[in-house]
Protein backbone atom coordinates (compact mmCIF):
# COMPACT_ATOMS: atom_id res chain seq x y z
CA UNK A 1 0.00 0.00 0.00
CA UNK A 2 1.28 3.75 -0.64
CA UNK A 3 2.11 6.19 1.60
CA UNK A 4 -0.95 8.28 0.20
CA UNK A 5 -3.30 5.19 0.38
CA UNK A 6 -1.90 4.93 3.87
CA UNK A 7 -2.54 8.21 4.64
CA UNK A 8 -5.86 8.58 3.40
CA UNK A 9 -7.16 4.93 4.90
CA UNK A 10 -7.61 3.35 1.28
CA UNK A 11 -6.98 -0.38 0.82
CA UNK A 12 -6.72 -1.54 -2.54
CA UNK A 13 -8.54 -5.15 -2.84
CA UNK A 14 -5.98 -7.18 -3.62
CA UNK A 15 -6.15 -8.98 -7.63
CA UNK A 16 -5.23 -12.51 -7.74
CA UNK A 17 -2.24 -13.49 -9.58
CA UNK A 18 -3.71 -16.39 -11.80
CA UNK A 19 -0.72 -17.48 -14.22
CA UNK A 20 1.45 -19.77 -11.51
CA UNK A 21 -1.07 -22.27 -10.94
CA UNK A 22 0.09 -23.69 -14.52
CA UNK A 23 3.12 -25.21 -12.88
CA UNK A 24 1.30 -27.62 -10.95
CA UNK A 25 1.36 -30.37 -13.58
CA UNK A 26 4.85 -30.68 -14.49
CA UNK A 27 5.21 -30.28 -10.30
CA UNK A 28 2.86 -32.88 -9.93
CA UNK A 29 5.18 -35.58 -11.88
CA UNK A 30 8.53 -34.26 -10.05
CA UNK A 31 6.86 -34.52 -6.80
CA UNK A 32 5.67 -38.54 -7.65
CA UNK A 33 9.47 -38.97 -8.86
CA UNK A 34 10.81 -37.35 -5.59
CA UNK A 35 8.32 -38.23 -2.60
CA UNK A 36 5.77 -40.84 -4.28
CA UNK A 37 2.94 -38.80 -3.46
CA UNK A 38 0.72 -38.90 -6.53
CA UNK A 39 -2.16 -36.57 -7.48
CA UNK A 40 -5.35 -37.75 -6.77
CA UNK A 41 -7.05 -35.71 -9.23
CA UNK A 42 -9.43 -33.84 -7.05
CA UNK A 43 -8.48 -29.94 -6.68
CA UNK A 44 -10.93 -27.27 -5.43
CA UNK A 45 -11.15 -23.68 -5.39
CA UNK A 46 -11.86 -21.73 -2.46
CA UNK A 47 -13.47 -18.20 -2.70
CA UNK A 48 -15.55 -15.97 -0.21
CA UNK A 49 -18.76 -15.27 -1.59
CA UNK A 50 -20.19 -12.09 -2.17
CA UNK A 51 -23.92 -11.58 -0.40
CA UNK A 52 -26.33 -10.87 -3.29
CA UNK A 53 -27.81 -12.26 -6.10
CA UNK A 54 -25.25 -10.85 -9.11
CA UNK A 55 -22.62 -13.12 -7.19
CA UNK A 56 -24.68 -16.36 -6.83
CA UNK A 57 -25.25 -15.87 -10.32
CA UNK A 58 -21.84 -15.79 -11.39
CA UNK A 59 -21.30 -18.86 -9.50
CA UNK A 60 -24.34 -20.56 -10.87
CA UNK A 61 -22.48 -19.92 -14.34
CA UNK A 62 -19.49 -21.79 -13.65
CA UNK A 63 -21.06 -24.61 -11.83
CA UNK A 64 -23.30 -25.38 -15.18
CA UNK A 65 -20.09 -24.60 -17.22
CA UNK A 66 -18.16 -27.44 -15.51
CA UNK A 67 -20.38 -29.71 -15.24
CA UNK A 68 -21.10 -29.61 -19.35
CA UNK A 69 -17.79 -31.78 -19.61
CA UNK A 70 -18.95 -33.84 -17.06
CA UNK A 71 -19.01 -38.01 -17.73
CA UNK A 72 -17.14 -37.35 -21.43
CA UNK A 73 -13.28 -39.13 -21.83
CA UNK A 74 -11.39 -36.47 -19.70
CA UNK A 75 -14.04 -33.97 -18.52
CA UNK A 76 -13.93 -35.46 -14.82
CA UNK A 77 -16.71 -36.14 -12.64
CA UNK A 78 -19.92 -33.34 -11.94
CA UNK A 79 -18.14 -30.84 -9.77
CA UNK A 80 -19.35 -30.16 -5.95
CA UNK A 81 -20.33 -26.85 -3.93
CA UNK A 82 -19.82 -26.84 -0.14
CA UNK A 83 -19.73 -24.28 2.44
CA UNK A 84 -17.54 -24.29 5.15
CA UNK A 85 -17.65 -23.31 9.02
CA UNK A 86 -15.72 -19.82 7.93
CA UNK A 87 -18.25 -18.87 5.33
CA UNK A 88 -15.93 -19.81 2.53
CA UNK A 89 -17.33 -21.36 -0.73
CA UNK A 90 -15.42 -24.54 -2.20
CA UNK A 91 -16.08 -25.83 -5.65
CA UNK A 92 -14.38 -29.55 -5.68
CA UNK A 93 -13.43 -30.43 -9.23
CA UNK A 94 -12.68 -34.86 -9.50
CA UNK A 95 -10.71 -35.95 -12.32
CA UNK A 96 -8.76 -39.16 -13.30
CA UNK A 97 -5.19 -39.20 -10.70
CA UNK A 98 -3.49 -38.98 -14.26
CA UNK A 99 -5.87 -35.61 -15.50
CA UNK A 100 -4.31 -32.60 -13.60
CA UNK A 101 -3.80 -31.05 -16.56
CA UNK A 102 -7.33 -31.12 -17.03
CA UNK A 103 -8.13 -30.53 -13.20
CA UNK A 104 -6.26 -27.32 -13.25
CA UNK A 105 -7.86 -25.90 -16.73
CA UNK A 106 -11.42 -26.40 -14.56
CA UNK A 107 -10.07 -24.42 -11.32
CA UNK A 108 -8.76 -21.91 -13.94
CA UNK A 109 -12.24 -21.70 -15.13
CA UNK A 110 -13.35 -21.21 -11.78
CA UNK A 111 -10.76 -18.00 -11.47
CA UNK A 112 -11.18 -16.43 -14.71
CA UNK A 113 -14.93 -16.02 -14.45
CA UNK A 114 -14.96 -14.76 -11.23
CA UNK A 115 -12.03 -12.22 -12.17
CA UNK A 116 -14.18 -11.57 -15.71
CA UNK A 117 -17.16 -10.52 -13.61
CA UNK A 118 -15.09 -7.78 -11.08
CA UNK A 119 -15.03 -10.61 -8.04
CA UNK A 120 -11.25 -11.53 -8.27
CA UNK A 121 -10.20 -10.45 -4.81
CA UNK A 122 -13.02 -12.81 -3.03
CA UNK A 123 -10.34 -15.53 -3.97
CA UNK A 124 -9.07 -16.99 -1.39
CA UNK A 125 -6.58 -19.95 -2.05
CA UNK A 126 -6.62 -23.37 -4.57
CA UNK A 127 -6.12 -26.81 -3.19
CA UNK A 128 -4.77 -30.08 -5.29
CA UNK A 129 -4.18 -33.30 -3.35
CA UNK A 130 -1.83 -36.14 -3.37
CA UNK A 131 -2.05 -39.04 -1.65
CA UNK A 132 1.05 -41.67 -1.67
CA UNK A 133 0.46 -45.98 -0.96
CA UNK A 134 1.11 -45.51 3.02
CA UNK A 135 -1.78 -43.07 2.89
CA UNK A 136 0.04 -40.05 3.55
CA UNK A 137 -2.33 -37.39 2.54
CA UNK A 138 -0.87 -33.95 1.12
CA UNK A 139 -2.55 -31.15 -0.12
CA UNK A 140 -0.58 -28.09 -2.27
CA UNK A 141 -2.02 -24.76 -1.53
CA UNK A 142 -2.11 -21.64 -4.43
CA UNK A 143 -2.51 -18.54 -2.25
CA UNK A 144 -4.18 -16.41 -5.20
CA UNK A 145 -2.93 -13.01 -3.25
CA UNK A 146 0.67 -14.17 -3.20
CA UNK A 147 0.67 -16.12 -6.42
CA UNK A 148 2.82 -18.57 -4.19
CA UNK A 149 1.98 -22.59 -3.07
CA UNK A 150 2.47 -24.15 0.14
CA UNK A 151 2.54 -27.73 1.33
CA UNK A 152 -0.48 -28.73 3.56
CA UNK A 153 -0.17 -32.58 5.27
CA UNK A 154 -3.03 -32.96 8.20
CA UNK A 155 -2.63 -35.54 10.44
CA UNK A 156 -5.35 -36.97 12.48
CA UNK A 157 -6.97 -34.69 14.91
CA UNK A 158 -5.94 -31.50 13.54
CA UNK A 159 -2.16 -32.00 13.28
CA UNK A 160 0.22 -31.34 10.48
CA UNK A 161 3.29 -33.45 9.03
CA UNK A 162 5.56 -30.63 9.12
CA UNK A 163 8.50 -32.97 8.38
CA UNK A 164 6.65 -33.87 5.10
CA UNK A 165 5.35 -30.39 4.16
CA UNK A 166 9.00 -29.52 4.57
CA UNK A 167 10.16 -32.22 2.80
CA UNK A 168 7.88 -31.22 -0.18
CA UNK A 169 9.14 -27.72 -0.01
CA UNK A 170 12.69 -28.93 -0.32
CA UNK A 171 11.48 -31.14 -3.31
CA UNK A 172 9.74 -28.47 -5.35
CA UNK A 173 11.45 -25.38 -4.48
CA UNK A 174 13.11 -24.96 -8.38
CA UNK A 175 9.39 -25.84 -9.72
CA UNK A 176 7.11 -23.87 -7.97
CA UNK A 177 7.12 -20.71 -6.55
CA UNK A 178 6.96 -21.80 -2.52
CA UNK A 179 5.47 -19.27 0.12
CA UNK A 180 8.77 -18.43 2.22
CA UNK A 181 6.71 -16.79 4.84
CA UNK A 182 6.13 -19.96 7.34
CA UNK A 183 3.70 -17.96 9.11
CA UNK A 184 1.46 -17.60 6.13
CA UNK A 185 1.19 -21.60 5.70
CA UNK A 186 -2.48 -21.40 7.46
CA UNK A 187 -3.91 -24.82 7.85
CA UNK A 188 -7.18 -25.88 5.89
CA UNK A 189 -8.51 -28.37 8.10
CA UNK A 190 -11.38 -30.47 7.04
CA UNK A 191 -11.04 -28.72 2.95
CA UNK A 192 -13.15 -30.83 1.46
CA UNK A 193 -11.59 -32.85 -1.96
CA UNK A 194 -8.78 -33.35 0.77
CA UNK B 1 -12.82 -3.61 -15.33
CA UNK B 2 -13.07 -5.07 -11.59
CA UNK B 3 -11.93 -1.41 -10.13
CA UNK B 4 -15.83 -0.15 -9.86
CA UNK B 5 -16.90 -2.72 -7.66
CA UNK B 6 -14.65 -1.76 -4.93
CA UNK B 7 -14.39 1.58 -5.54
CA UNK B 8 -12.98 4.33 -2.96
CA UNK B 9 -15.35 6.73 -1.72
CA UNK B 10 -14.29 10.41 -3.39
CA UNK B 11 -15.93 12.17 -0.25
CA UNK B 12 -14.57 10.23 2.24
CA UNK B 13 -11.00 11.00 0.71
CA UNK B 14 -11.48 14.76 0.08
CA UNK B 15 -13.12 15.35 3.67
CA UNK B 16 -9.86 13.54 5.21
CA UNK B 17 -7.78 15.31 2.97
CA UNK B 18 -9.55 18.57 4.10
CA UNK B 19 -9.48 17.69 8.02
CA UNK B 20 -5.40 17.02 7.91
CA UNK B 21 -4.59 19.77 5.98
CA UNK B 22 -6.17 21.65 8.79
CA UNK B 23 -4.48 19.31 11.39
CA UNK B 24 -1.53 20.96 9.09
CA UNK B 25 -2.55 24.46 9.05
CA UNK B 26 -3.43 24.46 12.98
CA UNK B 27 0.02 23.12 13.72
CA UNK B 28 2.16 25.36 11.14
CA UNK B 29 0.13 28.55 13.09
CA UNK B 30 1.03 27.21 16.47
CA UNK B 31 4.52 26.47 15.51
CA UNK B 32 4.81 30.39 14.08
CA UNK B 33 2.98 32.09 17.10
CA UNK B 34 5.49 30.07 19.31
CA UNK B 35 8.33 31.38 17.59
CA UNK B 36 6.79 34.80 17.27
CA UNK B 37 6.21 34.83 20.31
CA UNK B 38 9.65 33.43 21.87
CA UNK B 39 11.49 35.85 19.24
CA UNK B 40 10.08 38.72 22.13
CA UNK B 41 12.47 36.54 23.79
CA UNK B 42 12.53 35.42 27.16
CA UNK B 43 14.47 32.16 28.21
CA UNK B 44 11.93 31.62 31.16
CA UNK B 45 9.22 31.09 27.82
CA UNK B 46 11.65 29.29 25.76
CA UNK B 47 12.62 26.65 28.47
CA UNK B 48 8.53 26.02 28.98
CA UNK B 49 8.24 25.33 25.33
CA UNK B 50 11.38 23.32 24.84
CA UNK B 51 10.29 20.95 27.63
CA UNK B 52 6.57 20.49 26.56
CA UNK B 53 8.15 19.66 23.22
CA UNK B 54 10.53 17.40 24.80
CA UNK B 55 7.83 15.70 27.15
CA UNK B 56 4.86 15.63 24.92
CA UNK B 57 7.09 13.88 22.00
CA UNK B 58 8.39 11.62 24.32
CA UNK B 59 5.37 10.11 26.09
CA UNK B 60 3.35 10.68 22.18
CA UNK B 61 6.22 8.26 20.64
CA UNK B 62 6.88 5.89 24.11
CA UNK B 63 2.74 5.31 24.09
CA UNK B 64 3.28 4.64 20.05
CA UNK B 65 6.36 2.18 20.53
CA UNK B 66 4.90 0.16 23.65
CA UNK B 67 1.55 0.56 22.44
CA UNK B 68 0.25 -3.17 21.89
CA UNK B 69 1.95 -4.17 25.07
CA UNK B 70 0.29 -1.02 27.06
CA UNK B 71 -3.18 -1.78 25.20
CA UNK B 72 -3.01 -5.24 25.85
CA UNK B 73 -1.68 -5.04 30.31
CA UNK B 74 -4.39 -2.44 30.35
CA UNK B 75 -7.50 -4.66 28.82
CA UNK B 76 -5.74 -7.73 31.11
CA UNK B 77 -5.74 -9.52 27.57
CA UNK B 78 -4.10 -12.96 26.94
CA UNK B 79 -2.09 -13.24 23.52
CA UNK B 80 -3.64 -16.93 22.38
CA UNK B 81 -1.97 -19.54 20.06
CA UNK B 82 -4.05 -21.51 17.26
CA UNK B 83 -4.41 -24.22 19.66
CA UNK B 84 -6.25 -22.46 21.82
CA UNK B 85 -8.10 -20.74 20.06
CA UNK B 86 -8.85 -22.35 16.50
CA UNK B 87 -11.85 -20.63 15.01
CA UNK B 88 -10.38 -17.81 16.23
CA UNK B 89 -7.06 -17.91 14.60
CA UNK B 90 -8.91 -19.50 11.58
CA UNK B 91 -10.51 -16.01 10.87
CA UNK B 92 -7.73 -14.16 11.18
CA UNK B 93 -5.44 -16.56 8.74
CA UNK B 94 -8.28 -16.62 6.15
CA UNK B 95 -8.56 -12.65 5.86
CA UNK B 96 -4.81 -12.12 6.08
CA UNK B 97 -4.41 -14.76 3.03
CA UNK B 98 -7.53 -12.19 1.21
CA UNK B 99 -6.05 -9.39 1.88
CA UNK B 100 -1.81 -10.11 1.23
CA UNK B 101 -1.02 -9.41 5.20
CA UNK B 102 1.22 -10.19 7.91
CA UNK B 103 -0.42 -11.87 10.13
CA UNK B 104 -0.73 -9.85 14.02
CA UNK B 105 -1.19 -11.47 17.10
CA UNK B 106 -4.18 -12.68 18.27
CA UNK B 107 -5.25 -11.63 22.13
CA UNK B 108 -8.53 -12.56 24.06
CA UNK B 109 -9.41 -9.91 26.80
CA UNK B 110 -11.48 -11.66 29.69
CA UNK B 111 -14.23 -8.98 29.78
CA UNK B 112 -17.69 -9.13 28.49
CA UNK B 113 -18.47 -5.80 27.21
CA UNK B 114 -18.50 -6.57 23.62
CA UNK B 115 -15.27 -4.82 22.21
CA UNK B 116 -12.48 -5.29 19.93
CA UNK B 117 -9.65 -3.37 19.49
CA UNK B 118 -6.14 -3.34 17.12
CA UNK B 119 -3.00 -1.40 18.21
CA UNK B 120 0.69 -1.62 17.57
CA UNK B 121 3.00 0.47 15.83
CA UNK B 122 3.25 -1.20 12.68
CA UNK B 123 1.87 -4.49 10.77
CA UNK B 124 5.05 -6.54 12.22
CA UNK B 125 3.70 -5.82 16.18
CA UNK B 126 -0.16 -5.87 15.15
CA UNK B 127 -2.11 -7.44 17.94
CA UNK B 128 -5.69 -7.60 17.49
CA UNK B 129 -7.33 -8.43 20.56
CA UNK B 130 -11.50 -9.11 20.69
CA UNK B 131 -13.33 -9.80 24.42
CA UNK B 132 -15.25 -12.65 25.37
CA UNK B 133 -17.85 -11.14 25.37
CA UNK B 134 -18.01 -10.46 21.42
CA UNK B 135 -16.76 -13.73 20.74
CA UNK B 136 -20.24 -14.89 22.75
CA UNK B 137 -22.28 -12.41 21.46
CA UNK B 138 -21.37 -12.75 17.57
CA UNK B 139 -21.86 -15.30 15.23
CA UNK B 140 -19.10 -16.15 12.56
CA UNK B 141 -19.76 -13.86 9.79
CA UNK B 142 -20.28 -10.67 12.48
CA UNK B 143 -17.05 -11.57 14.11
CA UNK B 144 -15.26 -11.99 10.47
CA UNK B 145 -16.73 -8.51 9.74
CA UNK B 146 -15.15 -7.08 13.21
CA UNK B 147 -11.46 -8.88 12.77
CA UNK B 148 -11.53 -7.71 9.15
CA UNK B 149 -12.59 -3.92 10.22
CA UNK B 150 -9.70 -3.81 12.83
CA UNK B 151 -6.83 -5.21 10.66
CA UNK B 152 -7.98 -2.51 8.82
CA UNK B 153 -7.04 -0.01 11.03
CA UNK B 154 -3.88 -1.99 10.81
CA UNK B 155 -3.35 -2.34 7.32
CA UNK B 156 -4.08 1.98 7.40
CA UNK B 157 -1.69 2.23 9.97
CA UNK B 158 -4.16 4.31 11.89
CA UNK B 159 -1.98 3.71 15.34
CA UNK B 160 0.47 5.79 13.55
CA UNK B 161 -1.89 8.41 11.92
CA UNK B 162 -3.36 9.11 15.10
CA UNK B 163 -0.46 9.35 17.25
CA UNK B 164 1.23 12.31 14.58
CA UNK B 165 -2.15 13.64 14.75
CA UNK B 166 -2.61 13.88 18.17
CA UNK B 167 1.11 14.73 18.94
CA UNK B 168 0.68 18.40 18.19
CA UNK B 169 -2.82 18.32 20.84
CA UNK B 170 -0.73 16.57 23.68
CA UNK B 171 1.70 19.20 23.65
CA UNK B 172 -0.54 22.32 23.34
CA UNK B 173 -2.02 20.51 26.56
CA UNK B 174 1.00 20.44 28.29
CA UNK B 175 2.28 24.08 27.21
CA UNK B 176 -1.23 25.12 28.59
CA UNK B 177 -0.33 23.51 32.18
CA UNK B 178 2.98 24.25 32.14
CA UNK B 179 2.70 27.81 31.69
CA UNK B 180 -0.16 27.96 34.29
CA UNK B 181 1.76 26.74 36.76
CA UNK B 182 5.20 28.82 35.88
CA UNK B 183 2.75 31.35 36.23
CA UNK B 184 1.56 30.37 39.46
CA UNK B 185 5.31 29.14 41.12
CA UNK B 186 7.54 31.18 38.80
CA UNK B 187 6.00 34.51 39.04
CA UNK B 188 6.40 34.69 42.46
CA UNK B 189 9.24 37.69 42.20
CA UNK B 190 12.25 35.02 42.58
CA UNK B 191 13.52 36.91 39.79
CA UNK B 192 14.69 40.12 39.06
CA UNK B 193 11.52 42.36 38.66
CA UNK B 194 12.51 43.23 34.99
CA UNK B 195 12.74 39.90 34.11
CA UNK B 196 9.54 39.34 35.54
CA UNK B 197 7.20 41.79 34.47
CA UNK B 198 8.14 40.85 30.75
CA UNK B 199 7.55 37.07 31.41
CA UNK B 200 4.34 37.89 32.48
CA UNK B 201 2.57 38.81 29.20
CA UNK B 202 4.23 36.33 27.38
CA UNK B 203 3.54 33.82 29.26
CA UNK B 204 0.25 34.63 29.15
CA UNK B 205 0.09 34.43 25.47
CA UNK B 206 1.45 31.12 25.44
CA UNK B 207 -1.28 30.05 27.37
CA UNK B 208 -3.85 31.47 25.51
CA UNK B 209 -2.50 30.26 22.06
CA UNK B 210 -1.91 26.53 23.29
CA UNK B 211 -5.77 26.64 24.66
CA UNK B 212 -7.12 27.99 21.86
CA UNK B 213 -4.71 25.31 19.77
CA UNK B 214 -5.51 22.49 22.02
CA UNK B 215 -9.54 22.87 21.34
CA UNK B 216 -9.05 23.31 17.49
CA UNK B 217 -6.53 20.29 17.39
CA UNK B 218 -8.51 18.35 19.64
CA UNK B 219 -12.05 18.39 17.56
CA UNK B 220 -10.06 18.01 14.45
CA UNK B 221 -8.36 14.93 15.81
CA UNK B 222 -12.40 13.56 17.10
CA UNK B 223 -13.37 14.26 13.03
CA UNK B 224 -10.37 12.03 11.36
CA UNK B 225 -10.85 10.03 13.71
CA UNK B 226 -14.00 9.06 12.78
CA UNK B 227 -13.24 9.54 8.81
CA UNK B 228 -10.95 6.34 9.66
CA UNK B 229 -13.52 3.88 11.53
CA UNK B 230 -15.71 4.84 7.94
CA UNK B 231 -12.62 3.94 5.94
CA UNK B 232 -12.08 1.04 8.06
CA UNK B 233 -15.53 -0.45 7.86
CA UNK B 234 -15.32 0.23 4.07
CA UNK B 235 -12.39 -1.75 3.74
CA UNK B 236 -13.36 -4.64 5.91
CA UNK B 237 -16.86 -4.68 4.03
CA UNK B 238 -15.24 -5.19 0.73
CA UNK B 239 -12.83 -7.23 2.19
CA UNK B 240 -15.00 -10.04 3.33
CA UNK B 241 -17.88 -9.15 0.67
CA UNK B 242 -20.18 -9.37 3.58
CA UNK B 243 -21.42 -5.56 4.36
CA UNK B 244 -24.65 -6.86 5.96
CA UNK B 245 -22.48 -9.31 8.43
CA UNK B 246 -21.12 -6.24 9.80
CA UNK B 247 -23.96 -3.81 9.74
CA UNK B 248 -25.63 -6.73 12.04
CA UNK B 249 -22.54 -6.53 14.38
CA UNK B 250 -22.24 -2.93 14.40
CA UNK B 251 -26.25 -2.76 15.59
CA UNK B 252 -25.24 -6.08 18.03
CA UNK B 253 -22.71 -4.45 19.51
CA UNK B 254 -23.93 -0.86 20.08
CA UNK B 255 -26.75 -2.19 21.99
CA UNK B 256 -28.90 -0.88 19.72
CA UNK B 257 -30.68 -4.65 18.69
CA UNK B 258 -33.65 -3.92 21.11
CA UNK B 259 -34.26 -0.92 18.95
CA UNK B 260 -35.81 -3.40 16.00
CA UNK B 261 -38.70 -5.15 17.26
CA UNK B 262 -39.26 -8.85 17.56
CA UNK B 263 -43.08 -8.36 17.42
CA UNK B 264 -45.26 -7.82 14.31
CA UNK B 265 -45.41 -3.67 14.23
CA UNK B 266 -49.26 -4.66 13.45
CA UNK B 267 -49.82 -6.58 16.31
CA UNK B 268 -48.93 -3.53 19.00
CA UNK B 269 -49.64 -0.88 16.25
CA UNK B 270 -50.40 2.12 18.43
CA UNK B 271 -47.63 1.96 20.62
CA UNK B 272 -44.80 0.27 18.56
CA UNK B 273 -45.21 2.24 15.15
CA UNK B 274 -43.00 4.88 16.41
CA UNK B 275 -40.64 2.88 17.82
CA UNK B 276 -37.79 3.61 16.26
CA UNK B 277 -38.30 7.29 14.89
CA UNK B 278 -38.95 9.38 18.32
CA UNK B 279 -36.42 7.17 19.36
CA UNK B 280 -33.80 8.55 17.35
CA UNK B 281 -35.09 12.43 16.90
CA UNK B 282 -35.05 12.40 21.06
CA UNK B 283 -31.52 12.02 20.43
CA UNK B 284 -30.85 14.19 17.69
CA UNK B 285 -31.70 17.50 20.00
CA UNK B 286 -27.90 16.91 21.56
CA UNK B 287 -26.70 14.66 18.67
CA UNK B 288 -24.44 17.51 16.80
CA UNK B 289 -22.68 18.40 19.93
CA UNK B 290 -21.99 14.91 21.20
CA UNK B 291 -21.15 13.74 17.34
CA UNK B 292 -18.37 16.60 17.55
CA UNK B 293 -17.01 15.13 20.72
CA UNK B 294 -16.97 11.18 19.38
CA UNK B 295 -14.46 9.04 18.31
CA UNK B 296 -16.48 7.16 15.78
CA UNK B 297 -19.14 7.73 13.71
CA UNK B 298 -22.96 7.40 14.34
CA UNK B 299 -24.31 4.07 13.75
CA UNK B 300 -26.94 5.46 11.37
CA UNK B 301 -23.81 6.61 9.23
CA UNK B 302 -21.97 3.79 9.20
CA UNK B 303 -25.32 1.80 8.45
CA UNK B 304 -25.91 4.11 5.23
CA UNK B 305 -21.78 3.75 3.99
CA UNK B 306 -22.24 -0.20 4.02
CA UNK B 307 -25.97 0.18 2.31
CA UNK B 308 -23.91 1.72 -0.47
CA UNK B 309 -21.03 -0.92 -0.82
CA UNK B 310 -23.98 -3.42 -0.34
CA UNK B 311 -25.27 -1.94 -3.49
CA UNK B 312 -21.97 -1.12 -4.92
CA UNK B 313 -20.76 -5.00 -4.53
CA UNK B 314 -24.40 -5.73 -6.01
CA UNK B 315 -24.15 -4.41 -9.60
CA UNK B 316 -24.54 -6.84 -12.14
CA UNK B 317 -21.73 -5.32 -14.48
CA UNK B 318 -19.28 -3.10 -13.78
CA UNK B 319 -17.65 -0.81 -15.74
Amino acid sequence: MGFLDTLLGRTKPVQPKLDDLFGLPSAAITLEAATGLTPTGSGSVCFRAVEGKTFKDVQDDVHELLDMDAGKPGGGLPVEVTKDTYGYTWIVSSHMSDETQALVTDLHAVNSALVDNGFGPQLLCTLVAFRDSNERRLALVYLYKRGTFYPFAPLAGERRNNALELEVKGALGDDLKFEQDLSRWFPVWGAPGL
Amino acid sequence: MARTRYAPDRGLTVRMTVTMFLLGLVFVAFVALIIGIMTAVHASAASIVLIALIFGGGSAFASLFYSDKIALATAGARVVSPQEAPELHGIVDRLCAMADMEKPTVAIAPTDLPNAFATGRNSKHAVLCVTNGLLRRLDGAELEGVLAHEMSHVAHKDVQVMTYASLLAIVAGLLVRFAFYSELFGGGGRRGGNNNQNAFPIILAIMVVSAVVYAISFLLIRLLSRYRELAADRSAAQLTGQPSALKSALVKVSGAMSQIPNQDLRAAEPLNAFFFAPALNLRNKQATLSTMFSTHPSLEKRIEQLDKIQRELGQVSPE
